[in-house]
């Protein structure tokens, strides 16, 4: 395995990016390692298949269904499957609900750790070391710079991924919504109120 | 003790930019990406052994990387740890068709391989000595007590605080043994609660809390 020594083989590699990946790429498939195909397969599902848009119909289905609302907040794992959203980095779901006196809000600070078949790749503000060393001494001016600003009675919980449980935060759902279908719910869900880094959108909005 | 990907309530980063940008700002990331996933596929390593990969970067080159350029010389440092691709085929980026190659993820393959993911949940006959309520104190410092300078995910803001665990999660795979080979050794898994004001010394605000997924070992009874 990998240790520590100040002549690591990726320094073999070249300089640029770019090049470097198309490096070990052409390696990899000369080696017979890799089907360049299957990279494109990849790239296709977390760019145009699995998003937020997975989230946002779980969090509209929880506005909408209270028995669907209190299995979620229980053991989220039975229903994420029959709606086939389980796989890589979503096996072990935990959601939590914002409320009117709790703000959630997920970070890895060792990493990047995300719910990848709800929300798809993390954005990179997500992976920055900004976020990753702020969210979890200073939330409050974090959510500032997203345009959050809480109630001074809301208490803020932050979740730091340190394991492969994953979370999903449910956003509080905006006033003046309660004709809406789930559908034009989920159109109000935002992948940053997910990550506890945003509200949902007002209606309208 | 720590290493430099552990910056839980570090000081001197900048504002964060949540400006919009597409899943993928280069091809390259994205590329970077696939790569990563379709070589971890062939099974040579696990989560634990990739992310320790990334973080026995040098500080100086973890800090200079961006995310995927920190993937991209984990795999590298990975597919020559593990013996797959030699140094000098990584240098003259050309090699001999290997014998792994029976382990290559095909496209038709891609979406059932994500789909079926990989739950980190074990059998064990490690028994729960925590519950949901308990108060627990972390060890510290926050180090790997079998590999000196190994891999854990106890991070070291949260080292010797005090918190009370409010999830139970059952037993997961240990990362400070499977990083290194060292087999699952699966144990019991909490969420702890501690208070902002414990950990930091003066929080923002009285009452908020940061919550962290602490296998037992990192734990003890306060």
């Amino acid at each position: 395995m990998p240790h520590d020594s100040h002549d690591h083989p990726h320094s073999l590699l070249p300089s640029d990016p770019a090049l470097r990946v198309k490096a070990l790429e052409t390696l990899l498939t000369d080696k017979g390692l890799i089907d360049p195909a299957a990279l494109d397969e990849i790239i296709d599902t977390y760019e145009n298949k699995v998003g937020p848009q997975n989230g946002a119909r779980v969090v509209a289905r929880m506005w909408t269904d209270p028995a669907f609302r209190s299995a979620m907040l229980d053991d989220p794992m039975p229903k994420l499957i029959e709606m086939g959203l389980y796989g890589r980095q979503g096996e072990h779901m935990v959601i939590v609900e914002n409320t009117e006196d709790t703000h959630n809000m997920v970070v890895c600070t060792l990493c990047s750790c995300y719910p990848w078949p709800l929300l798809g790749i993390p954005p990179g503000w997500y992976k920055s070391d900004a976020y990753r060393a702020r969210a979890v001494r200073e939330p409050r001016k974090v959510l500032a710079e997203f345009g959050v600003t809480l109630d001074e009675g809301v208490k803020v919980r932050v979740w730091d991924s340190t394991a492969e449980v994953r979370y999903l935060v449910v956003p509080r759902r905006p006033v003046g919504t309660e004709g809406m279908s789930e559908d034009e719910l989920a159109g109000l869900v935002t992948r940053d109120s997910m990550i506890g880094c945003g509200l949902a959108r007002e209606p309208g909005a | 003790m720590s290493r430099v990907h552990d910056m839980g309530g570090r000081f001197g980063d900048g504002p964060i930019d949540p400006a919009p940008e597409p899943v993928f700002k280069q091809d390259w990331h994205a590329r970077a990406l696939a790569l990563t996933l379709a070589a971890g596929a062939m099974g040579k390593w696990n989560i634990d052994t990739s992310r320790h990969a990334r973080v026995c970067l040098s500080p100086a080159d973890y800090a200079r990387f961006s995310y995927y350029e920190k993937w991209l010389a984990g795999l590298a440092d990975l597919l020559v740890a593990t013996g797959v691709v030699t140094e000098d085929e990584l240098q003259s980026g050309s090699g001999a068709v290997s014998a792994l190659s029976e382990k290559k993820l095909p496209a038709d393959r891609v979406a059932e391989v994500l789909a079926r993911g990989g739950p980190s949940t074990r059998p064990s006959n490690v028994a729960p000595v925590f519950k949901p309520g308990d108060w627990v104190r972390t060890r510290k410092p926050a180090r790997n007590i079998c590999v000196d300078g190994g891999h854990t995910r106890l991070p070291a803001y949260l080292a010797g605080v005090e918190g009370k665990v409010v999830l139970y999660h059952g037993t997961h795979v240990l990362p400070d043994m499977a990083a290194h080979g060292l087999g699952e050794s699966p144990e019991p898994l909490y969420t702890v609660a501690f208070d902002a004001t414990e950990v930091w010394g003066a929080a923002e605000r009285d009452g908020d809390e940061v919550l962290a997924d602490l296998w037992q070992s990192y734990l003890e009874p306060a």
